[in-house]
């Protein structure tokens, strides 16, 4: 690792001399092994993987052969701890501290570890390289793609690959407009969730009256099941705070925020430690590149409210007042933080735009459709087999997105739905599948794109138990100024509880569907105003199942406890009591070898535990 | 001044005002819980919504925060308002059933009943005794704390407070009655929906009577730069 | 209750002081002493109104609205279950069940003894993992109901 004394660069020639002293000092050809070390992959023991690694290459003195670099996440969570071997860029997946010598010696010699290579499903191949496994064949990794090329702790690893040139570029050869013009000719939207046009926002901000100006980037992501956000600021955080300056030099501010969650140690950790390196060397701070340009960033952390995600809450937040929002007739970008005119934009929105700086609008907006550019990444979990975030152009359909990149629902159960767009956001059917994904065709079917979580459903996913999880979730997480969303979400989610329970009447849907109109129509900020969408779109696709609960107290897909049972299918059991040592409550007695077991109904807690350990469907559920 | 339509009524109006203020002024009618003219608005009960057209676009905004605009047209009464009113109404029936002000406006607005499981709350979360607290008395004793349906009316940690002074403000301001205060021999109580205060009242040097609580008027006092006995009698035997 | 000497106020001091005393950061500070006293003591939040000077009820209301706070004493080991969307199409709830039934707490609360509060978290952007059960800052993946017992009683 090329290590440089840290000086404050002050013009874009002292900038770029930098930048060739790193490159100079590295091997392009040199073996490089790269582990994840994102958030996902560290669940799953990447850290003792990245020791062992380090003692291997120490044991053998092969510093000077081998590097090795700790990254942000490469998105395929499913099969971490992930390891890739560059410049050849060679992919082992579920790696063991175990693994690690056999790793190392055949790296050396230039040879392959078969046996960790990722097996293609279909075709019972062994895959050796990143890039041909189908999970990132059709994926176009735009902002995601520099993730396994840096250590997000050490600039030098964002300098040689050109970062911060854009920077340079924009405050020495451009004016203000000018970026404006051209964040708006590249038709980027906003990437929160809402899609307005981030160039038009710049704009309102730049003009709006105000004697201070603020720029923030929103890593609040408290869309429960994604984590776009996190894996940029985790992996990149140097790309956000370009596009932050960039921004900011556009709009006219010279203090920006960045407000992270708690939740997310990591990426709090790698903003600050990129806010102090980029202010070292001059960077951020006074005086940008000697350009005279002044603009500097701090750190706040979020409590845990899913509300601060709406910009005034995230912003009341920010003043050290209750997360609690305020009608936005007066424009956030007019008076926003203090008052002040305040552009938000959240993480991967600011991400994009170094890339469009740098390779001009034209290129960017050849990516994607008429009214979405560029690309999406998506966090794309639930019933799925490849687990993880894709980064996709726009306009891709969600076929594609679930079939060839997610490689399909796990244990050949059939799809049943998919949810966009966070608790706001609508579960869609498979008669929609090959929709183009896009801000506007999400919005057409009854979803939105929100932030970009991607939560897959299988035929044993019950949809009156999504709905209500959903509204259970926004229920506590109203913030419980406004009547309608406080006491509607509360009404909503004793609708839905009884209907899950066994207790739901004729005329249920009916009310739910007028309380939805009412929070739709009154609600004081989008969280009340969108939260209808999960119980709307299950309503408008999934009827049947509303009525099953409510006329005949059954849950087809066999989820709501109160009204499955579980029984023993006698002819089948053979007594092997996997069952038996499964149950927490030992409600099931072993009646000795190839007799079927027992089930004690008044002590079973219909937890399940049985169902999913019998391999011989020996265990009904009704 | 700007001009605008208010039920097809042309008003003139101040710039920077809001509708609900400028059809107050012309005496039509807005419904609301919420609002006081001498606090900030908070657009929480969302009673007051109306129907604007503005840049040929229609919609739904509270009048109490939508400031007027020249040739804005504004709906105080539809189809969809009354709708939405009345979901709110049945809401709040079924948070505080037993609140004669809640049962008032609802049957005005036409709502006999709610269609959902009763509670027993006297207060709606307005919030308009926490204003009138922080931005009249300049006190702030009490607040919304907690979140969502949790949310409650209290003092720091449901405790009786340091710096309550016993005005009763909260009282007078309440729109629904939740909050009271009587004051019995020497003693003035203050009962909040979650918690309750006592304060001790000071006697008249002349007449002899109670007539306000000790802190207030050390409050008053202080903040007037008033001398040591200027509150020794009550108003009546001041000269 | 156990018997919590008297927080320390300099700790508190320092913390604001790291802050710069700005009170617009109270989020931050509120988090930070947290962090030292494992909760929010109410000697405390009174402290941080005294000293940031604003009222003790806006102390109060943020610190009651925001999730990662707790005002009162917590566990030795804080369990956090994942109700991420992801974790609950794969059973989470089944998991916190197993937990509530197994400690007899319900979240938010503490066992008798001080050992585990149990907490519930809205996704930890493990989603690969799932369910998850986070205890102190141990992930544990794909968890099954039959594995909590187990998994508890590795904790002392």
């Amino acid at each position: 690792m090329a290590k440089t004394k840290t000086k404050r660069l002050s013009s874009p020639q002292e900038l770029e001399a930098l930048r060739e002293l790193i490159v100079k000092g590295r091997d392009p050809n040199q073996s490089c092994i790269v582990i994840c070390g994102g958030t996902g992959c560290l669940a799953l023991g990447a850290q003792e993987v990245i020791n062992a690694f380090k003692q291997e290459i120490e044991k053998g003195s092969l510093k000077n052969k081998l590097a090795l670099r700790v990254t942000g996440c490469p998105g395929f969570c499913e099969r971490g701890p992930l390891v890739v071997i560059k410049p050849k860029n060679i992919l082992y997946q579920q790696v063991k501290s175990e693994d690690i010598s056999e790793i190392v010696s055949a790296t050396v010699k230039g040879n392959i570890v078969d046996r960790l290579l990722y097996t293609d499903p279909d075709t019972g191949q062994k895959i050796t390289y990143e890039h041909e496994v189908p999970f990132y064949k059709k994926q176009k990794r735009l902002l995601l793609g520099d993730n396994s090329n840096i250590d997000p702790t050490i600039i030098e690893d964002y300098l040689a690959l050109g970062g911060y040139a854009t920077l340079s570029k924009v405050l020495f050869k451009m004016s203000p407009d000018k970026v404006i013009d051209e964040v708006k000719k590249a038709g980027l939207r906003g990437r929160g969730g809402g899609g307005f046009p981030t160039g038009v926002k710049w704009e309102s901000c730049r003009q709006a009256q105000g004697d201070t100006r603020y720029v923030i980037c929103n890593c609040d992501e408290g869309d429960p099941g994604a984590f776009m956000d996190r894996s940029l600021m985790e992996g990149n955080p140097h790309s956000v705070l370009e596009g932050m300056l960039i921004g900011a030099y556009a709009i006219g501010s010279h203090q920006g925020y960045i407000y992270v969650r708690n939740e997310y140690p990591l990426a709090v950790r790698n903003a600050g430690i990129a806010i102090k390196q980029a202010g070292e060397l001059g960077l951020l701070g006074k005086n940008i590149l000697g350009s005279g340009f002044d603009f500097s960033v701090k750190i706040s952390r979020g409590g845990g409210a899913f509300v601060c995600g709406e910009s005034t809450a995230l912003m009341a937040s920010l003043e050290g007042k209750v997360g609690e929002p305020r009608a936005k007739y007066v424009h956030t970008v007019e008076k926003g933080l203090w008052e002040q005119p305040t552009n938000l934009n959240n993480v991967e929105t600011w991400a994009n735009v170094p890339l469009i700086i740098k390779n001009g609008a034209d290129w960017y907006a050849k990516v994607g459709t008429e009214g979405s550019k560029g690309t999406k990444i998506f966090s794309l979990v639930g019933k799925i087999n490849n687990t993880g975030l894709v980064e996709v152009p726009m306009g891709i359909t969600l076929r594609e997105i679930i079939y060839d990149v997610g490689g399909g629902i796990p244990d050949n159960k059939k799809f049943k739905a998919v949810q966009t767009g966070g608790p706001s956001g609508g579960c869609i059917p498979e008669s929609s599948l090959d929709l183009p994904v896009d801000f506007d065709q999400l919005t057409d079917v009854g979803s939105m794109m929100g932030s970009g979580g991607m939560i897959v459903m299988d035929e044993n996913s019950c949809m009156v138990d999504i709905a209500k999880y959903f509204i259970n979730f926004l229920e506590g997480e109203s913030c419980g100024k406004c009547v309608p969303c406080r006491e509607g979400l509360k009404r909503m989610s004793q609708i839905l509880t009884d209907i899950t329970e066994g207790r739901g009447k004729e005329g249920d849907i009916e009310l739910l569907e007028r309380l939805s109109a009412t929070l739709a129509d009154s609600s004081l900020c989008a969280l009340g105003s969108t939260a209808p969408n999960p119980v709307l779109t299950t309503i408008r696709y999934f009827r049947d199942e509303y009525e099953a609960h409510i006329k005949d107290k059954r849950c087809p897909a066999g989820v709501c406890r109160e009204l499955v049972t579980y029984l023993i299918d006698e002819e089948n059991c053979p007594g092997c009591g996997l069952c038996v040592k499964a149950c927490p409550v030992e409600a099931i007695t072993d009646m000795g070898k190839k007799k079927p077991v027992v089930l004690d109904q008044e002590k079973c807690i219909k937890c399940g535990a049985c169902y999913d350990v019998c391999k011989l469907g020996a265990i009904i559920r009704k | 001044m700007v001009t605008l339509k208010i039920d097809g009524r042309e008003v003139q109006a101040e710039e920077g005002k809001t509708i609900l203020e400028v059809a107050r002024e012309n005496n039509i009618y807005i419904p609301s819980l919420c609002y006081h003219e001498e606090v900030t608005p908070y657009g929480a009960c969302r009673l007051c919504l109306v129907e604007v057209t503005g840049n040929g676009r229609e919609r739904l905004v509270v009048s109490c925060l939508y400031e007027v605009a020249d040739g804005l047209k504004v709906k105080t009464n539809s189809e969809r308002i009354a709708a939405n009113r009345q979901m709110i109404m049945e809401l709040l029936l079924a948070r505080c059933p037993n609140n004669q002000a809640i049962q008032e406006l609802a049957r005005q607005l036409g709502v006999e009943k709610t269609s959902f499981k009763l509670d027993d709350n006297q207060c709606m979360l307005c919030a308009l005794c926490v204003r009138v607290c922080q931005e009249v008395v300049g006190v702030s004793a009490i607040s919304l704390v907690n979140r969502g349906v949790d949310r409650a009316l209290a003092t720091p940690f449901y405790e009786p407070s340091d710096v309550c002074i016993g005005c009763g403000s909260c009282a007078y301001v309440c729109p629904v009655d939740a909050i009271r205060f009587e004051d019995i021999g020497d003693t003035r109580y203050i009962y909040w929906p979650n918690n309750k205060m006592e304060f001790k009242l000071k006697k008249c040097k002349t007449c002899g009577n109670y007539w306000a609580p000790e802190k207030e008027l050390e409050y008053i006092r202080k903040q007037a730069n008033l001398p040591a006995d200027a509150f020794d009698n009550c108003p009546d035997c001041r000269e | 209750m156990p018997t919590k000497s008297k927080p320390a106020k300099p700790k508190v001091k320092a913390i604001l002081d790291s802050y710069q005393g700005d009170p617009s950061m109270l989020v931050s500070i509120l988090q930070d002493v947290q962090a030292e006293y494992n909760y929010l003591p109410k000697e405390t939040l009174t402290q941080v109104s005294q000293d940031l000077d604003i009222p003790l009820t806006r102390v109060y209301s943020v610190a009651t609205f925001f999730k990662a706070f707790s005002l009162k004493p917590r566990g030795r080991h804080i369990i956090n279950v994942c109700l991420g969307t992801a974790c609950h199409v794969r059973g989470a709830v089944r998991i916190r069940d197993e937990i509530e039934r197994e400690l007899d707490i319900k979240p938010g609360e503490t066992t008798e003894d001080f050992k585990f509060t149990l907490e519930t978290v809205n996704c930890v952007g493990a989603c690969a993992l799932g369910p998850i059960v986070i205890i102190d800052s141990k992930y544990s993946g794909q968890m099954k109901p039959d594995k909590v017992k187990t998994l508890l009683e590795s904790y002392d």
